[in-house]
Parts: structure tokens; C-alpha cells; sequence
């Protein structure tokens, strides 16, 4: 074992992983973040805590993981190097470890376009691929990216993120690779929707023998509407929602919508379940926490599996 | 080459308001190839800023200028013999030139009249586009000629990042994804095999962020 992480262990066991994840609240309140936690807490191994994520400013992913932990949950430190240089990222994974978090997902961040201060200057000292390794670095030979020597290493079990359809496809698995190569341990892909262009994307994983190398969880989230659906479609980066899905939440009485949503994100699951090298989904509930033990539970991934 | 871009009038106006004799000074250098400051230029803008002043009934007195280049002292050195009668330079020179104005006439108030935007092309007749940013440690033979420092939204060295769609980046469906394209270009060479290799964390030293930067070539000084 790396790391203290239950989502190692659970992964370690064979056992298919279930995580989750939620986003800290624009403000100060601590409730909101154990409102949520408490919401997820039995249904899941793991939770992932966004970082100013699409760049809106929110409370840090440091402090919304404490909370967290405060309510015995292991949470997944989210870290994006927009806006960090590889001194404040150096300097966050110690005290990362200091507080006893296990688990890190290495990303590059959404464009500070995408948020409410599109005027910020962003940093990009390091892409994801260079934090994985920053974090392995330190980890592995107790070193921080300067030479020196760490008093007293983090043990982090290293996560990162993969896009199966952003462009160019045929490219999406070199980079995966490259993440691998650099040291993620678990991967969370992009919420899929296209179950069919994914199938096609974990062929060339397999093809390359990563599936055996990285634990890959996939990306789960039930639409709640239409317009979320067309939200998804049109304005989130790298997102592909065929017609035929929307078409599908349409066919259905407006209030029957959510649920309907819903149920499709359960087919996802059971699909996902059948795919050689998926080791488990990544359930990405939008501000909509509460749906995630309905979801798990029908999906048949309850209870969850005990650790040591 | 520099490109810029000339400041809105009404903002120049703004910084000479209080003048009333001034020098417009242009740069036969990047910024004339550009259109944003050569003698054409300097010619425009102060005849624009001659008549709003004429409108306002508070009449301002231009000498028009256009020197080789603002960014060498020869050059600068031209207008020692009349700086002292005039209030204020606006120089349509690069951010550099401008400076160099300043730094050599330190008594008279420099306005720019332009803003410096990057160092680039021109793709076509007006239309110029970002090309370098000086990092001082070029990597574009590992890159297939394309910068991604430059280029990249997010200048990753291990692109493309999930945003990437339809060959263009995901902050505007008009930029085009510096990544795709060193794709397209390394494909094209049958050298994909260079997408495998991890280009490690950048140093910074020799860009902006290690100071402001200075070379020195003793086999060239006097
Ligand atoms: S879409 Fe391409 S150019 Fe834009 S940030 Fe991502 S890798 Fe860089």
C-alpha cells in the first residue's frame, strides 16, 4: 500500500470502488459541505472535493476536506495548477498529509474564462502530468522538486483525470499513458454519456495494457432535466451528450424527467460494470448529493465494502 | 516581430489633457510592418488628437516624429535638439521603445499611444497572431515547431487537455488548440512517437519570472 486510502484498499480487495464527489459552498458555511458529506457518507469509499471548479471561486478543497474528515469520511484532495505555483503545490500536499488525507487527484484546471474572474492571471507552473509527478517525487524518494530532502513524507495514493471524447481521440490514450507513466494510481473520466465512444476508448486502454496498470472508475452523472442535458452538451468543454439521449429525457412527462435521468445513469453503471478494466464509477451528482445512495443502491453497489 | 495596437483616442486625450504642446513619436521598426506606429500612424493620430483638441477650443501644437527605432540610443539621441520645448511625448513606439524614451529624456513626461500586445505574425493583411513569449529556452523542435507555452491557453507541456474539441481550444471555438495542432504536425512528419515523451517541468529561470533579463556579448561590445 501507498497510502492509508480506503479507496486503495477497496481497490486493492478486487472490490468494485463507488466514489463521489462535491463542490465547497461560496462562502463560509461548514453545514453545507456536512450536509453533503452526511448525504454521501454510506454509500460511497470515497469523496472527491472540487477545486474552484470551471473557475468559479469557492471555499478551498483543503478546508471543505477537513470538513469532511471530521465526519469520518476519506476525502480525495482535488488540486488543479492554475492557480498554483509548484511552491503553494509543494507546500498544500505536506499539509495535505499533516492532515491526514490519503488521496489526491492531480488536475489542470478549467480556463479561468470559464468562471467569475475571467481577469485573473493564471500560473500553470506545472501541468497535471507534472503534479502527479511532483506528488510521487515527494513521496517516493522524499524529495521536493528543488533536491531537498523531506522531513517526514505524504503518504497520497495519486489520481488523475481522463477525457475519453476530447479531441483528437485517437490521442486520448497517449495521454492517459503518459499519466500513468507518470504515476496515477486511479483515474476518474469525464461524466460519460456516449457509453459506446467509451467502449471504444477502454478498447485501445486494453490494447496498451493500462487497464492493468491504473485503476480506472467511470464517470457517472444523471442528468436532472433537459436543460441541464443541453447545458452539458453545449457548454461544458470536452462533453459529448448524443441527441439521442436527450431525445430520450424528452420522451418522457416533465415530471418523470429527473427520474428518468436517474435511470439512466443506473443502465450506465451496470454497462460500465461489464467492461473488462473498470474497476469502478466515479458519481458525479451535480447539487444533487441526495441522489447518489438511490443510485448506488440500484446499481447494486451496497453496502459498501469494509477495510482494514 | 512586436505587434500593438494603437490606445483608443479618447484615452490619449485623457494623458495630454493638461498639455498643450506635444511631440508624436513613431518607430520605422515592428510597429510600422504592423501599422500600429510608423509614420502613417503618427501622421493619423495627431491629426485626430489636433482637431478634437481644436473642437474642445483648447488648441494643441504637434510636432510629428518617426525615428528608426525608439529602442536604440542613436536614434533617441535625434531629438535632444528640440525635446525641451515641448510638454510631453506620445510615443506610438513598443512598450520597449517607449521606455527607452523615457529612460533617455527623464524630465518629460512620456504618454503611450499604444498598447504592446505580443510578439507574432502576420497571418494575412491585418490579421497578426501570438506566436512567442520570449521563455528564453525554446523547446520547439520537441513541440513540432508549435510553441505550446505560447499557444496553449493553459501553456501545458503535455497536452492536450481535456477542453480540447474539434481541433479548437476550450476557451473559444475561434482559437485554434495549440496541442491539435502539434499533433497534426508531428503525424504529418510520422513522428507521433515524440507524443510518448513527458516533457518535464519547465525551468523559468531564463524567462520573466527569474528578473527582468539582460544579455551580454562581450565579443560584440566597444
Ligand atoms: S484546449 Fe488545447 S490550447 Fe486550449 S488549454 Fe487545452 S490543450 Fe491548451
Amino acid at each position: 500500500m501507498t497510502s492509508d486510502s480506503r479507496l486503495e484498499k477497496v481497490l486493492a480487495q478486487g472490490e468494485f470502488a463507488v466514489t463521489s464527489e462535491c463542490g465547497p459552498p461560496r462562502g463560509v458555511d461548514p453545514d453545507s459541505i456536512r450536509d453533503k458529506g452526511e448525504l454521501l457518507k454510506d454509500s460511497v469509499d470515497v469523496v472527491n472535493i472540487t477545486d474552484n471548479q470551471t473557475s468559479v471561486v469557492r471555499m478551498s478543497s483543503l478546508s471543505a476536506c477537513v470538513i469532511l474528515k471530521q465526519l469520518g469520511i476519506d476525502p480525495v484532495l482535488q488540486m488543479v495548477t492554475r492557480d498554483r505555483n509548484r511552491i503553494a503545490i509543494q507546500s498544500d500536499i505536506l499539509g495535505a498529509a499533516a492532515l491526514g488525507f490519503n488521496n489526491i487527484l492531480c488536475l489542470s484546471g478549467d480556463h479561468q474564462k470559464f468562471g467569475d474572474h475571467g481577469a485573473a492571471k493564471n500560473v500553470y507552473d506545472l501541468d497535471s502530468i507534472h503534479l502527479i509527478q511532483t506528488v510521487k517525487h515527494m513521496r517516493d524518494e522524499g524529495k521536493f522538486l528543488g533536491g531537498d530532502e523531506l522531513k517526514g513524507v505524504p503518504r497520497l495514493f495519486i489520481g488523475a483525470a481522463a477525457n475519453p471524447f476530447a479531441d483528437p481521440f485517437e490521442f486520448r490514450v497517449t495521454r492517459l499513458a503518459k499519466k500513468v507513466a507518470a504515476g496515477a494510481q486511479f483515474i476518474q473520466t469525464q461524466c460519460i454519456f456516449n457509453i459506446e465512444r467509451f467502449k471504444t476508448w477502454m478498447e485501445q486502454v486494453r490494447e496498451r495494457g493500462l487497464h492493468e496498470k491504473v485503476h480506472i472508475l467511470g464517470g457517472v452523472t444523471p442528468m436532472k432535466s433537459i436543460g441541464m442535458a443541453k447545458y452539458m452538451k453545449n457548454m461544458v468543454p470536452g462533453m459529448d451528450v448524443p441527441d439521442e439521449l436527450i431525445e430520450r429525457i424528452k420522451g418522457v412527462d416533465k415530471e418523470k424527467r429527473a427520474q428518468e435521468g436517474i435511470k439512466i445513469a443506473i443502465e450506465t453503471i451496470q454497462q460500465l460494470k461489464e467492461i473488462e478494466g473498470i474497476h469502478g464509477v466515479h458519481i458525479m451528482a451535480i447539487e444533487w448529493e441526495e441522489m447518489v445512495p438511490k443510485i448506488a443502491e440500484a446499481a447494486g453497489l451496497l453496502p459498501r465494502p469494509q477495510v482494514n | 516581430m512586436i505587434i500593438g495596437e494603437g490606445k483608443p483616442i479618447k484615452d490619449i486625450l485623457f494623458m495630454i489633457q493638461n498639455y498643450s504642446k506635444v511631440i508624436v513619436a513613431g518607430c520605422r521598426g515592428c510597429v510600422t510592418v504592423c501599422s500600429a506606429g510608423g509614420e502613417k500612424e503618427v501622421e493619423v493620430l495627431s491629426s485626430a488628437l489636433a482637431m478634437a483638441r481644436e473642437n474642445e477650443d483648447k488648441p494643441l501644437e504637434i510636432k510629428e516624429v518617426t525615428l528608426e527605432r525608439q529602442c536604440d540610443p542613436e536614434y533617441l539621441e535625434q531629438m535632444r535638439s528640440y525635446i525641451d520645448e515641448y510638454e510631453a511625448v506620445v510615443s506610438i513606439a513598443c512598450g520597449a521603445g517607449i521606455q527607452f524614451m523615457a529612460e533617455k529624456y527623464p524630465k518629460i513626461p512620456i504618454c503611450p499611444g499604444i498598447n504592446t500586445n505580443f510578439i507574432g505574425v502576420t497571418e494575412e493583411q491585418g490579421v497578426w497572431s501570438e506566436r512567442c513569449q520570449a521563455c528564453g529556452n525554446c523547446k520547439l523542435h520537441m513541440t513540432g515547431g508549435i510553441c505550446p507555452i505560447a499557444r496553449c491557453s493553459k501553456s501545458i507541456l503535455n497536452g492536450p487537455c481535456g477542453g480540447s474539441a474539434d481541433g479548437k481550444c476550450e476557451i473559444d471555438p475561434e482559437v485554434p488548440c495549440a496541442w491539435q495542432l502539434i499533433i497534426d504536425n508531428l503525424k504529418e512528419q510520422g513522428r507521433l512517437d515524440q507524443l510518448e515523451v513527458i516533457i518535464p517541468l519547465n525551468d523559468w529561470t531564463t524567462s520573466r519570472d527569474g528578473g527582468p533579463r539582460k544579455i551580454i556579448r562581450e565579443d560584440l561590445k566597444l
